[in-house]
């Protein structure tokens, strides 16, 4: 089993802890004077999201997580269910509503996600930083008014409403970046 | 996508005003009488410590054997080879050198083979070693800006190439040190005189505990009681490594802030190459200064007695053994210069990347050093 000394460890390493993949999100190199040099490191586990801190001592070792990423493209919900294929291998995974938590709210069918597998199960997904959706429905754009600083609910044809200005009207494709939700632009065709 | 790391993580400004402080460092120590030295960098002698690890290189020795390459099975030694510590090569061994067959056809003219093994040389931790052989051998009141190396120190306050500025005042004692180290630091700094604070007072304060009295298990408790979560793998009679986890975590943060902390009174188990208090075997003549949280010198009423260095070399060496780490070299010229005499002193060492850092309002070394190992 790989394992990372502490000379490795870094923001970002998967390590195995008490049984869980963790996720290294902060690890600060401390020496007290003459002493122990020690490494203070916030944890994150993979599954439930809980925050762990850590110290080790220089010489300390952590198992890797068998963990690994990859592109899948979205195929389509199953009642709580949503079905991914891994374009390279055509493997199917399915993620929970709660693994892929507030996502849903961007994913259109075909779209190329990133999955991370922990012991070969998939245990949450990203999807692309930008995305493009198409507005349902929203109330009737006020004709010349630019400003975006005025928004208004739009329902896009994922199920998902966005605020977004109040020129955007019915039919448009609207850009929104899936880290913050919000609306950056309207595009064409 | 060009690679941008050519350049430098300092800004040219940080540069300029690095070397402005520079010039008012040495200023205060030539206003005081010091004098600047230099001392070898690379060294046969390193410091014996429990947490510090030199890197060190072979070096070939002055005037080794004649030339004899003659039948093209020239091995190629060189002559400055990067050793890593931790898998220690066995002594050079013909035999299983000149194994590389492409070393004379692909490869242009190699120095000659040397009959004598090569020697281990220290990058130096600090000049401690070499300032104290002047010391021992009569010069006066020195301060040296030296370039030195720790392995496996790298973080927001440590490179493993760093500035150290190391002084010695010959005669002097722990307060004559303290008060020359809290000048500098307003000197430079500006941020009043440093108040002084004892090791022992400053665990009462901040965890409610007897640092020197206190037994193993109640000091465990202790640490768990501040919600810290040991390393699996501490002992739990590892003293020491028990109170510098409350020393980071509880008590450092809080020193300096206001302004200087000196802290002082270190337990003998800390001492290093600091004398013993007289009269109270459980303290050493240790200080250091803290700033904004961050430790910025550390200085030793120095000691004197070989045969109490020898022992400590043996014990540091025991406990590195125990942590899994090479022994280091426990025969050094330093004893020598021991057994020679040498005079009472008090030295100080301080981190100059971290003062310019504080002076410049920087968060991290690498604001005020132009390529730090990633880039170096």
């Amino acid at each position: 089993m790989a394992s990372y000394n502490t000379s490795e460890f870094r923001k970002g390493l998967k390590v195995q802890l008490e049984g869980d993949p963790y996720i290294m999100i902060e690890c600060n190199f401390v020496k007290p004077g003459k002493g122990q040099a020690l490494y203070k490191c916030r944890l994150r586990n993979l599954l439930r999201g809980t925050v762990l801190d850590r110290t080790y001592k220089s010489g300390d070792s952590l198992e890797a997580a068998e963990i690994e990423e990859i592109q899948a493209q979205f195929l389509y919900r199953q009642q709580d269910n949503f079905v991914f294929m891994d374009n390279e291998s055509y493997e199917q995974y399915e993620l929970t509503a709660e693994q892929v938590d507030d996502a849903w709210k961007y994913l259109k069918e075909g779209m190329l996600c990133s999955i991370v597998l922990y012991n070969n199960a998939p245990i949450s997904m990203t999807p692309p930083n930008h995305v493009v959706l198409r507005v349902e429905y929203c109330e009737p754009g006020a004709k010349g008014n630019t400003a975006t600083n005025v928004t208004k609910p739009c329902k896009v044809d994922t199920g998902a409403e966005f605020p977004c200005p109040a020129f955007v009207n019915m039919g448009d494709l609207i850009k929104i970046d899936t880290r913050t939700g919000e609306y950056l632009e309207r595009v064409k065709e | 996508m060009p690679s941008n790391d050519f350049r430098p993580t300092a800004t040219w400004q940080n540069l300029q005003r690095r070397a402005d402080l520079l010039r008012r460092l040495r200023e205060f120590f030539d206003n005081r009488g010091f004098v600047e030295v230099e001392t070898p960098i690379l060294s046969a002698d390193t410091v014996v410590d429990r947490h510090l690890d030199p890197f060190s290189i072979q070096i070939a020795p002055p005037g080794g054997a004649p030339h004899s390459a003659t039948d093209g099975t020239s091995a190629q030694s060189a002559s400055l080879a990067d050793v890593p510590s931790a898998a220690k090569r066995p002594a050079s061994n013909p035999q299983s050198e000149i194994q590389n067959p492409k070393s004379p056809a692909s490869r242009p003219p190699s120095p000659a083979p040397h009959s004598s093994p090569a020697s281990r040389l220290w990058l130096q931790t600090s000049p401690e070693f070499a300032m104290k052989r002047l010391l021992a051998a009569g010069g006066g009141r020195m301060y040296q800006v030296a370039r030195v190396f720790r392995q496996d120190e790298l973080g927001p306050l440590h490179n493993p190439e760093f500035t150290l500025v190391e002084w010695y005042q010959p005669g002097e004692d722990m307060a004559a040190g303290m008060e020359l180290t809290s000048d500098l630091c307003e000197a430079i700094l500006g941020r009043g005189p440093a108040e002084r604070l004892s090791y022992a007072e400053a665990f009462d304060h901040f965890v409610g505990i007897d640092p020197l009295s206190i037994d193993n298990q109640q000091l465990v408790a202790a640490v768990k009681d501040c919600g810290i979560e040991p390393p699996a793998s501490l002992d739990l009679n590892d003293r020491d490594v028990w109170l510098d986890l409350l020393m980071v975590d509880r008590i450092q943060p809080n020193l300096g802030v206001d302004r200087p902390t000196l802290l002082y009174g270190y337990p003998a188990s800390q001492a290093a190459l600091a004398q013993v208090q007289p009269g109270n075997p459980l303290v050493a003549e240790r200080f250091e200064l803290y700033v904004d949280g961050i430790e910025l010198a550390n200085g030793y009423h120095e000691l004197l007695d070989p045969a109490e260095l020898r022992r400590r070399n043996r014990e540091v060496n025991a406990q590195r053994l125990a942590d899994g780490k090479e022994t280091l070299p426990e025969e050094s010229r330093l004893l020598a210069a021991m057994k020679a005499g040498l005079p009472a002193s008090v030295g100080v060492a301080l981190g100059f990347d971290r003062l310019v850092m504080l002076a410049l309002g920087a968060r991290s070394v690498a604001e005020v050093m132009a390529f730090p190992i990633d880039r170096a």
